[in-house]
This record gives structure tokens, C-alpha cells and sequence, in this order.
């Protein structure tokens, strides 16, 4: 399974992730940070549609989205 | 090929270029003018011989930012151009002196304003002095007299461009650089390997064993936006200069029992001498006074002479520019007249000997 | 690639995250505007090729004038326009650095064409990231050498007019005429398509000078929401629809390693540009 974090502080809400994702399940949430902006969230239950492509940390123009990909393990390879 | 010792003939122009690659200049960046020409054309052999770096750039904007990026690099660079060409070269100036970056810059100076004609003036002066580009800055001046101080002067601004990371000024004119003399070179001596360590760019693991963590990066820069960063860095800048007026250094020429003291500076102060000297062979009592230093101004040095009930007149090469720098080095106790070649025409001793005698003979 | 542990799950990898060269700091930079983008690109390249310890960058004059505060590379500040010649200083000063600029349009394009037009024929061992989002940003807005035809700033209100302001420059088209460019090219910031292959032609223009070939130049077509007066959904999509059209992507100019032109794609120009390379190509290794 994969995921995304978004650093929310960094996020400046322009929403281009939401854009991108492949499985449409980045979304602006209602929380607002410290410098004013709506910041971009994954609901939690849609979290596990996520692919980790990285697209949206790829457009992101903040570095406000890590992502993490589950490793495939060698032994059921 | 002559030795070190040796006596050579050369122009003030090839006696600047030999200057600076006996100080380890390693990166020439130029652009052709009248007349200042022989500097890059000698030195487009001459220092890649040396194992330097030789550009003629696009324009003198862009030759005095290429070597504001050389000497970023804490490596020993210069430019040279005459007056036309260095009102485009302000803008990097102004730069180098905000953040800090030592160059050696070289002023033949030309008849202004505008294409003004390439016979020599001292029409920049003014420009030399007082930074000649935005901002409140200062450049340090030399003003050569002969093809030998020339050589000197310019050998002696690398040291002093890296030891207060400034730009340095060598201010001649198309007399001093046109002009053929006997010099002699001294032994070559390379900028010293640490030379520039604490602050030169040169990649943030330079010089480190490999796997060693890199160190913080430098920023070498002249914008300060945060409230108050400006003033403090103009106040460090103030402060620099302050020291330079140790730097100080002139020539004197018979003033110990002159009633008249002549200041002039560069070519022109060599002329004045001639005239001073056959003055007193005809008992007047003159001397002559002539700053090596433009900026910092011996000052001080004027003001005792005044304080001894001097008299002062100033010849230039120009409408009169130096004549302020002059009358306030004196004002508590004297004034100057002011004697004015205008660019365009070429002095000779005896044009000088009568303005001398007027002011000489001024109540 | 760094590799954590997720109590809940398996074992899982960062696959994504900021690069060692780029600073771990907000940018001062506007919502949506694409300079957060390339700055990253530039940092995750300085990285891979493991450059960084020995790049000296010049930065210039415009919004990405703090490049310096988000880059930790050594970085020497240029006038506006001039960074090609300060980055000629500092090359022909430590010919063993990494040297790069990084500039918008209004800084290489308008004042300072002189200095990237003779750094590209000279040969230099240079590498240009050039961020052209048609509008000068840092200073509010105002017409650009690369503003399209008709589009509204704040020194053409009426719309850039042909007649009375030119046309917009192309500069990856005019880069690649020149005889010391090794690699030319155009990209885009708009898609994560365009923005994978950008970095592509980053890593490019960087070999170009790593490799002594010559000089590298990305052209990379960028948004400026606020100055532009659209979302950044909206300015993304005036890049797709109005300035790809105008700007065409692609290599224009592509060294091989033999100094000869490998390919010389050139998607808007019918015209080859093999004619007059091969003075650029011979200077490897000066």
C-alpha cells in the first residue's frame, strides 16, 4: 500500500496536486494553515486508492507532498 | 627575453599589463578602446602564456561582470577600458564594492563627456573618486606619473583589492599609457594559495577529503532587504574605508620653504614639476604637491602644509575636480586657485609657469 | 533513497522527498508559481550528479533572486541580465567547477541578451535554466520580451500589440543558431509529463558542460498565477492551450559526444541547424 504526507505548513493550497492524481482522491480540506492558505489533504478512507505515483509531489511546487510506496517484498516476488 | 632586473622600454599601457602578471592576474576580461588597447591586446597572449584566461567580451558591461564573477572566486583578475567604457563598467563596480569582491580595474583616461576625443584628460576624476556607480561607496585610486609607477601601482592593487575585498582603481590617462619609458619588472609572485579561503566560492566540499560532509554554502551578495541590513552593511562598508586612510600616499616636490604649493596628479603632476623646477632655477619660491593616492586624499597632509601659511594652486586635466578635494583638505586655513587644461589640448611645462606666477603672486 | 518503517504496515519506502541540495525552508514564492518546481529540479540534478560540492552558481535578478536561499550551493549575486557574464568569470576562473545560471525572462531575454547570445557562442562551459513565464514577476506584472500577442499587463493594459511592442522572443530557437551551444532545448512546467521531461533536459544541458561540450540551455515555460490573474489551475492550463502552441517543446540543438550535431529536432523551424555548429563543437577541452 502507498501514500502520501503533506507537510501542511508548506502547502500554499494552489491545489495543482489535485489536478494530477491518477485515482482523484487529493482533495482541499477546511483546515487553514498558519499563512492563510486551504491546504490540500487525503480523506483517510480513500487513502489506500493511493498508487504512489508521485505526481502530485511532482507538480507540487513547495515540496509539501512526500510519498511512500509499499516495497515490494523479494520473497513473494 | 630581459630579466627581472633588467631595464626594459615599454608603454605604460604594456607597463600595466606586466604589473599585474608579475602580481598573478590569472584572468584578463576586456573590450577594445582608445587608448587603452595595448593592455588586452598584451595580454591575450601574455597571460594565457602565463596559464590564465584571456576574454574580450561583448561590451565593457559585461567584461566588469565577468570579472566580478573571477574575483568572487577569490582568483586575481582585471579589467581595463578608458572613460566611455568605464561609465558602462559602473554598474558592476558598484556591485563589486557592495559585496565585497577584490578586482583591479584600470582607467585610461580619455577627453569626455560623451565620445569626447582619445587624447588624455582627467575629466574622471570625479567618477573615480566618489564610486562613479550607484550606492554609497568608494573605490581605492592610484593615479600613476610614469610608466614605473604604473607597473607598481598596479602590482600593489591586487594585494590591497584582496586585503580589503574592494575593487581597485588604477587611474592613468593617454599620456601614461601612450607614453614609452624605461621600467624595470620585478620577480613574479603568485597569489598565495589560501589567498581569499574565508570567503572565496569555489564548491562546498573544495578541498575537503572525499565522504566529508560539505560545508554551509556562501552567498556572496549586495541586496539586504530585512529591516536595518542595508545600514549595517553600509556601515561595515564605512568603516573600511576609514581604514584605508592609512593607505595614504603622495609625492612632495621643494614645498618645505614654498610659499606656493602646486597639487597635481598623474601626468599633469609630472608636468607641474618640470614647471616647478624651472621656477626655482629662477628663484621663486614653489613646490609641488602630488597625490598617488586619488581616494583616500592626503587630506591631512595639505592641511598642514596650509596651516604653514601655504599658498595652493591646482592644474588639472579637466574643468576642475580635484580643486574641491583640495580646498577642503585646506579650508580652515587657505583656499586654492585653480589652473584648467581643458581636455583636448596637451600642456607643456611652460604653459604652467605663468598661472603659477599669478597665483604665486596673489595677496 | 531513504528508507523508513511504518509501525502499521509493511515495510514501506520514501519515494519522494526533498533533495539534499534544496533547502528545507518556504519559499517566498506565490501559490501555484512554477519556480518552487525548478528550483527542485535543479537541486534533485545537483544531486544525482553529485555536483553540488563543487557547483558555484550566479543567480540573477527577479523573483528568483534568493535562489541562493533555497539552493545551498556557493552563489554569487548578479546584476540583472548578467549572470552569463559573471558565470564566464567564475568558469574561467575555476574551470573545475559546476557553474550554472538561472534566470526569467525579463533577465536573459530583454536586458541581458548581449550576455547570453555571446555566452552560448563563445562556448561557454555553462549551464542555463531559464524560466520564461511571459511577465516580469518580482516588479509587479509589467510586458515582458516573451508576453504573447494580446496578453494584458501592467505595461500593455490593452494587450501586447504587434505593431507597437514586437512579437515574443524565442529564445531556445535563437540559443540554438549559435555556434558554442551544445544543447538547446524547451520544456514545460505545466504537466507532470512535461515536467519529467524537463528534468530531462536539465540533466542535458548539465552533461553538455560536464562533458566539456559546450554550452546547456533549457528553456522552461512557467506560470505566474498572480500576474497572470488566474488560479493556478487557470495558469496551468494558458500553458497547455496558449503558450505551448506559441512555444513549441523539444531539443533544438543536441551535441553528440563527438562534436558533432546528434539530432537537431526542431519542431517550429523547418530549417536544419546543423550549419554553423561545428565552431562550437571544436572547442572542447580549451
Amino acid at each position: 500500500m502507498s501514500r502520501i504526507s503533506v507537510t501542511e505548513e508548506r502547502c500554499k493550497g494552489c491545489l495543482l496536486c489535485t489536478t494530477v492524481c491518477p485515482v482523484e482522491i487529493i482533495q482541499v480540506s477546511e483546515r487553514i494553515n498558519q499563512q492563510g492558505y486551504k491546504v490540500a489533504e487525503v480523506p483517510a478512507e480513500a487513502m489506500d486508492k493511493c498508487t504512489g505515483c508521485a505526481s502530485c509531489a511532482t507538480i507540487c511546487p513547495d515540496m509539501a507532498i512526500e510519498v511512500w510506496r509499499s516495497k515490494k517484498s523479494k520473497k513473494a516476488a | 627575453m630581459a630579466g627581472a632586473k633588467d631595464l626594459i622600454f615599454v608603454k605604460g599601457n604594456e607597463a600595466i599589463a606586466m604589473g599585474a602578471l608579475d602580481a598573478g592576474c590569472r584572468c584578463f576580461f576586456g573590450y577594445p578602446i582608445t587608448p587603452q588597447n595595448d593592455i588586452p591586446e598584451y595580454m591575450s597572449k601574455a597571460i594565457i602564456d602565463a596559464g590564465g584566461e584571456f576574454v574580450q567580451a561583448e561590451s565593457e558591461v559585461a567584461a566588469a561582470n565577468m570579472l566580478l564573477g573571477a574575483g568572487a572566486c577569490g582568483v586575481r583578475a582585471m579589467t581595463s577600458s578608458s572613460s566611455p567604457g568605464m561609465s558602462l563598467k559602473q554598474e558592476a563596480i558598484s556591485y563589486m564594492a557592495g559585496s565585497e569582491i577584490p578586482a583591479v580595474i584600470v582607467n585610461m583616461n580619455r577627453g569626455g563627456p560623451g565620445l569626447g576625443d582619445i587624447g588624455p584628460s582627467q575629466g574622471d576624476y570625479f567618477q573615480s573618486t566618489r564610486g562613479g556607480g550607484h550606492g554609497d561607496y568608494r573605490l581605492l585610486v592610484l593615479a600613476p606619473s610614469s610608466a614605473q609607477e604604473a607597473y607598481d601601482m598596479t602590482h600593489k592593487a591586487f594585494d590591497l583589492a584582496f586585503a580589503y575585498r574592494s575593487p581597485v582603481l588604477i587611474l592613468g590617462d593617454a599620456i601614461i599609457g601612450q607614453m614609452k619609458e624605461p621600467i624595470r619588472r620585478r620577480e613574479l609572485t603568485l597569489a598565495a594559495p589560501d589567498e581569499g579561503a574565508a570567503w572565496r566560492l569555489e564548491g562546498t566540499k573544495a578541498d575537503l577529503p572525499a565522504g566529508a560532509p560539505p560545508r554551509a554554502h556562501r552567498i556572496i551578495k549586495s541586496l539586504y532587504l530585512m529591516d536595518g541590513e542595508l545600514a549595517g552593511q553600509n556601515k561595515m562598508l564605512q568603516a573600511k574605508y576609514e581604514q584605508w586612510k592609512k593607505l595614504v600616499e603622495f609625492e612632495t616636490f621643494e614645498v618645505k620653504d614654498a610659499d606656493l604649493v602646486v597639487v597635481a596628479y598623474g601626468s599633469i603632476g609630472r608636468i607641474a614639476k618640470n614647471a616647478v623646477r624651472a621656477l626655482r632655477k629662477k628663484g621663486k619660491k614653489v613646490g609641488l604637491f602630488r597625490p598617488k593616492t586619488l581616494y583616500p586624499f592626503p587630506e591631512k597632509a595639505l592641511a598642514r602644509l596650509a596651516k604653514e601659511g601655504k599658498k595652493f594652486l591646482t592644474i588639472e586635466h579637466n574643468l576642475g575636480q580635484m580643486v574641491e578635494d583640495v580646498r577642503l583638505s585646506v579650508r580652515h586655513h587657505a583656499d586654492s586657485d585653480l589652473f584648467c587644461v581643458y581636455p583636448g589640448n596637451m600642456p607643456s611645462p611652460d604653459d604652467f609657469e605663468a598661472p603659477i606666477l599669478r597665483a604665486l603672486g596673489r595677496k | 533513497m531513504t528508507t523508513t518503517q511504518n509501525a502499521a504496515n509493511a515495510a514501506e519506502e520514501l519515494v519522494f522527498t526533498r533533495p539534499a541540495s534544496l533547502a528545507d525552508r518556504a519559499t517566498h514564492y506565490c501559490p501555484g508559481c512554477h519556480h518552487g518546481i525548478a528550483h527542485r529540479l535543479v537541486a534533485e540534478l545537483l544531486d544525482e550528479m553529485d555536483l553540488a560540492g563543487r557547483t558555484v552558481a550566479a543567480s540573477s535578478i527577479g523573483c528568483s533572486v534568493f535562489l541562493y536561499n533555497y539552493i545551498k550551493v556557493d552563489t554569487v549575486e548578479s546584476p540583472h541580465g548578467r549572470a552569463p557574464a559573471v558565470a564566464t568569470g567564475i568558469k574561467r576562473a575555476r574551470p573545475e567547477c559546476f557553474c550554472f545560471t538561472y534566470q526569467g525572462d525579463g533577465d536573459l531575454a530583454s536586458i541581458g541578451m548581449a550576455e547570453i547570445m555571446h555566452a552560448a557562442n563563445r562556448g561557454e562551459r555553462l549551464s542555463v535554466v531559464f524560466v520564461n513565464n511571459t511577465v516580469y514577476g518580482m516588479t509587479g506584472g509589467q510586458m515582458a520580451p516573451t508576453t504573447l500577442i494580446g496578453q494584458k499587463t501592467t505595461t500593455c493594459p490593452g494587450g501586447r500589440c504587434h505593431d507597437r511592442e514586437g512579437s515574443p522572443i524565442r529564445m531556445a530557437e535563437i540559443i540554438s543558431q549559435l555556434g558554442g551551444t551544445a544543447f538547446c532545448a524547451r520544456a514545460s512546467l505545466d504537466s507532470v509529463k512535461n515536467i519529467r521531461q524537463a528534468k530531462k533536459y536539465m540533466r542535458q544541458a548539465f552533461e553538455a558542460q560536464t562533458r566539456g561540450l559546450g554550452f546547456g540551455f533549457v528553456e522552461l515555460l512557467s506560470g505566474c498565477p498572480t500576474n497572470w490573474r488566474l488560479s493556478p489551475v487557470a495558469a496551468n492550463k494558458r500553458i497547455t492551450e496558449e503558450m505551448i502552441p506559441y512555444f513549441p517543446l523539444g531539443v533544438f540543438k543536441e551535441l553528440a559526444g563527438d562534436g558533432t550535431c546528434g539530432s537537431t529536432v526542431a519542431p517550429d523551424t523547418a530549417a536544419g541547424t546543423a550549419a554553423g555548429t561545428a565552431a562550437g563543437a571544436a572547442g572542447e577541452g580549451k
